[in-house]
């Protein structure tokens, strides 16, 4: 198992001691017969062993492309990666063949899916799907690979596994469900799992459950952990940094508590004030004015000027706002973020 | 909303941003979907294409004298598979006749069949459609079953004894009975499309709104329902079109579609079908014009339907 | 609070029971599926009453049971003392008018053929009584303004508008016909964060300005205690507790209301590990077989031969002082930092 696994490693440059996962200056955008979508504009993270990234953002901002760019499954077109690296240890993913990379996906990064019932194939049992992977990854038996695969089952405390191995993917609940994505995910020992909203299609109970079950793996493996979410919650719960997206780009890039005490940017600022608490009640809900910008038609300077109590003339005007450093690893994208984060 | 349908919305005209309506006008003036839809077909170069082209085959029908063309029913075997010549521009057939007189007078029979049988096989499948997908229950366990049987029925041989005992008449020329037959045959496929559509556009969270406030079965089929599944009916309409056309040389060449002299496109397609190797001419020529008015027929749909479809402006 | 002219919407035992059948011609019955199953409530005039529940509660089933889209299988509806179930014909449609609803989906709530003066002015076409015709144009435009959308875009059509814009026509739709009572199903879910405030603070400005009731249902428990004054929470078809809001979310009774405002997450990492947890075991039963007696008994970590036996009445107990459906009721504080 290790021996296929130290053969794989043997990639042009990999690196033991380089960041595990290293995402800089990284462009993606869709030609569309509508114009140039400029889906992500420049995103910058990193990831390291048994941290987790929370990248939030609302729907368009890039957050999902990232996602799908790291992993290398942009759909090609329309979706083009322009410019940018996505190093894995040292290794720049984008600038490897496609069947190395193929391998790199299954081996070393991973990622799951809100819709659990759809990224399963519907017409095989989860044990043939799992297997299938020790099988071509591993050069498993058969009856090794059953073996693995009802162990991986017990991990991600799916009940009576031995029994279920056999079901389908429709015969599972939701949440149920999503255990076999995550069982799936796993099965070959990623260092990096990428979550994309994974509980958004999920009631509150079994979003708890599966958040818990995320974090108890990730804590055993020594994981990097990168959460695609818009919901607030769960990244108050559970990451360590966020970066939190806007057209495309890194708005604010921050440690979990400063952010959620003292945000640096008024997109951030904003987002917090304008969603009600569970354990406060009258509380005044701050409103975004506007809208998200359409992707083909991205403001001048900074993007999120039109919308921003904060916004003076030298915001409206290229170039748009460097990541300022706020803090050692906390950036923000605002010329004002002194007045932001002031207050 | 996935995050990748969010930028490729975004991407659009339908994007977040509000966008400028497409047809501006001086006075704010209530405007209706039929009204917005001639608006975009005025621009539309298909449309006017597809609507000429149409023009000129009625017109052949209506009146195939103004066509130049000589008498279609003067044959004269001395003549046949003769040369393209001033009087005959297309040259003549196997029996010696003018091809371009039979085509241009083929157009009549071709296209009355064609359009009548298809307008049959519309409202019958329209109504099935409808009933069946917004009643469901019983109703459409009963229709659809009856669409399944009818669908069953070996077309040639239903087409043949139906056609028969419709032209029992020794004077009629048969048209009747070959559209009557085409029509009563050919709804099914019309139906089903139908059907599916009113049943997908049925569950759609807007109807429930309508029914919410109160509107009636009429109001929910016909402001709410039918403009929303008519897409792919149209369509299947279309291609119908021209397979009725020629499925009436089929039933012709069987000695069961139009009798006597009678003259159309499927006729003339039938009988050189045998001549292919040494005379193509008088099959491609009927068959260009049959292709030209089922193409015709099809962009037109096509222009129709998505003129009445507001995302695609 | 107990003067009865006030209240403008009250259910009894309402009972929704969906024939689960085999067969295709001959359909036979073979069960049901329990989505409502005997629910009261009471709304009264200016108030929110926030329903709240997971999947298979019946949450969805409860609005169109409420706006006449679904008939119940037994119980009443009763708006300013007349019983909706019972009504038929123009008095059915006439009483329509005073409870209006506003959908889930902004993206397909709405017909996108229509043109947007059409869309919020098809209720005055279904009703005519209420708008002369000659005034109609101008009550659309004004409806638009109401719902702060620009009154000259009636001749747009629903997807030249964003998501939360299109939940503002639904928004004006709902009100065209000047209803006393709006359902609320689900009205923010489908809208990104930043736009879910705007339309959470046009619903409360509307129910200012025009005294409405709302009945708000949501599984988002958060938006629900912002915008509610009363709660009811469901589990497989029954209302499990009920109270305002401080007895909802500071003092919980019923283990489930505990379980449920323990998972939701807060935004405050200071609060990480400090809040009492209850991770529940499995999933909710079906509906169609659901639990003897307390339908909460096989996920409940209080459950005792009792549960099982007897069906637990929703009703005030020794330690609970709002009506509660558990024998062992007891507040339980889960919100806050331990």
């Amino acid at each position: 198992m290790t021996d296929i696994k130290a053969e794989i490693d043997v990639l042009p440059g990999l690196d033991p001691h380089a960041p595990l996962l290293e995402v800089n200056n990284l462009h993606v955008e869709f030609r569309t017969q509508y114009g140039v979508a400029r889906a992500v504009n420049g995103a910058n993270f990193r990831l390291a062993p048994g941290e987790t990234l929370a990248i939030l953002g609302e729907s368009g901002c890039g957050k999902s492309v990232t996602a799908q760019a790291i992993m290398g499954i942009l759909d090609s077109p329309p979706g083009f990666v322009t410019q940018g690296e996505v190093k894995y240890r040292g290794t720049d993913l984008l600038k490897l063949p496609e069947n190395q990379r193929r391998k790199m996906r299954a081996n070393h990064i991973a990622m799951i899916f809100q819709d659990a019932l759809s990224a399963l194939n519907p017409v095989f049992t989860v044990g043939y799907q799992l297997g299938e992977l020790f099988r071509k990854h591993r050069g498993m038996s058969r009856a090794d690979a059953k073996k693995r695969s009802i162990e991986l089952l017990d991990q991600v405390k799916i009940p009576a596994a031995k029994a279920r191995i056999g079901d389908y993917p429709h015969q599972f609940s939701g949440g149920m469900r999503q255990r076999v994505m995550i069982a799936m995910a796993l099965a070959l020992d990623p260092e990096v799992l990428i979550a994309d909203e994974p509980t958004t299609a999920l009631d509150v109970t079994v979003q708890a459950q599966i958040m818990g079950l995320l974090a108890e793996l990730q804590q055993q493996r020594n994981m990097g952990l990168i959460l695609i979410t818009h919901d607030m919650g769960v990244v108050a719960d559970v990451a360590d940094r966020i970066s939190v997206m806007y057209a495309g780009k890194v708005v604010e890039e921050a440690g979990v508590y400063d952010i959620y005490s003292r945000p640096a940017h008024p997109y951030a600022k904003a987002l917090l004030e304008s969603i009600p608490r569970l354990d406060m009640k009258g509380q005044q809900l701050n409103v975004i004015r506007g809208l998200p910008p359409a992707l083909t038609a991205i403001p001048q300077g900074c993007a999120f000027n039109p919308r921003c109590a904060y916004a003076q003339d030298v915001c409206r005007q290229d170039p748009p706002p460097p990541p300022y450093a706020v803090a050692p690893g906390r950036t923000a994208r605002c010329h004002f973020w002194r007045d932001v984060i002031g207050e | 909303m996935s995050d990748l349908e969010a930028v490729a919305a975004a991407a659009g005209p339908s994007g977040e941003a509000p966008v400028q309506p497409r047809h501006k006008s001086k006075t704010d003036k209530p405007r209706s979907l039929a009204g917005d839809a001639w608006i975009d077909l005025r621009k539309s170069k298909i449309f006017w294409t597809a609507a000429v082209l149409v023009l000129i085959i009625v017109l052949m029908a209506l009146f195939p004298s103004l066509f130049g063309a000589g008498n279609p029913r003067e044959c004269i075997l001395a003549r046949q598979h003769g040369a393209a010549s001033g009087s005959a521009i297309l040259g003549y057939d196997y029996q010696g006749c003018d091809v371009y007189a039979k085509t241009i007078y083929g157009a009549r029979n071709s296209l009355q069949v064609g359009l009548l049988a298809t307008l049959i096989s519309g409202v019958i499948g329209l109504i099935f459609g409808l009933s069946a997908g917004y009643f469901g229950g019983w109703l459409d366990a009963i229709l659809s079953r009856f669409i399944d049987v009818v669908l069953g029925i070996p077309f040639l041989l239903a087409a043949i004894v139906l056609a028969k005992r419709l032209s029992a008449d020794p004077n009629s020329n048969g048209v009747l009975a070959v559209t009557i037959t085409l029509g009563v045959l050919g709804w099914t496929t019309a139906a089903r499309i139908m059907r599916s559509s009113v049943i997908a556009s049925k569950n759609q969270d807007y109807v429930a709104a309508a029914r919410m406030l109160g509107s009636g079965p009429a109001r929910l089929m016909m402001r709410h329902i039918l403009p929303n599944s008519t897409a792919s009916f149209i369509v299947v309409l279309t291609i119908l079109l021209g397979t009725n056309i020629a499925s009436e040389a089929t039933l012709s060449y069987l000695g069961i579609g139009l009798k006597g002299d009678a003259i159309s496109w499927g006729i003339s397609i039938s009988e050189a079908g045998a001549f292919v190797r040494t005379a193509p001419g008088p099959l491609i020529w009927p068959s260009i014009f049959l292709a030209v008015t089922v193409l015709a027929f099809i962009m037109l749909g096509d222009a129709v339907r998505d003129a009445f479809d507001p995302k695609l402006r | 609070m107990t003067d009865r002219n006030d209240v403008v919407l009250e259910t009894k035992g309402l009972v929704k029971h969906f024939p689960i059948t085999q067969g295709i011609l001959f359909k036979t019955k073979v069960g049901a599926v329990r989505a409502v199953d005997g629910v009261d409530m009471t709304l009264r005039r200016g108030e929110t009453l926030g329903v709240v529940g997971e999947s298979g509660c019946g949450k969805s089933t409860l609005p169109k049971l409420l706006v006449g889209l679904e008939k119940p299988t037994a119980g009443s509806i009763n708006v300013r003392g007349q019983d909706m179930t019972k009504l038929k014909g123009s008095a059915l449609r006439h009483a329509r008018r005073n409870i209006q609803m506003v959908l889930q989906d902004p993206y397909t709530s709405l017909n996108p053929r229509m043109t947007v003066g059409d869309i919020i002015g098809e209720p005055f076409e279904i009703h005519p009584e209420v708008t002369p015709r000659k005034g109609r144009a101008k009550a659309v435009q004004d409806l638009l303004d109401t719902v702060g959308l620009n009154p000259e875009h009636v001749n747009r059509y629903p997807h030249q508008f964003s998501g939360g814009q299109r939940q503002r026509i639904g928004i004006a739709r709902a009100l065209a016909l000047k209803p006393e009572i709006i359902v609320c199903d689900e009205p923010v879910s489908a809208l990104d964060v930043s736009i879910q405030a705007q339309v959470i603070n046009l619903l409360e400005g509307l129910q200012n300005e025009f005294g409405l009731s709302y009945i708000f249902i949501a599984h988002d428990l958060s938006v629900v205690r912002h915008i509610s004054d009363r709660v009811s929470v469901m589990y497989l078809g029954r209302v499990v507790e009920t109270g305002n809001d401080a007895q909802i979310y500071e003092n919980p009774t019923h283990p489930y209301t505990q379980a449920l405002l323990s998972a939701v997450p807060v935004p405050d990492p200071r609060l990480r590990g400090q809040r009492d947890q209850i991770v529940l075991e499995g999933d909710v039963p079906s509906p169609a077989n659901p639990p003897s007696g307390c339908r909460f008994r096989t996920r409940c970590w209080k459950a005792q031969s009792i549960c099982a036996e007897q069906d637990p009445v929703l009703s005030i107990r020794e330690r609970s002082d709002h009506p509660s459906a558990c024998h062992f009721a007891e507040p339980r504080d889960v919100v806050h930092a331990v």
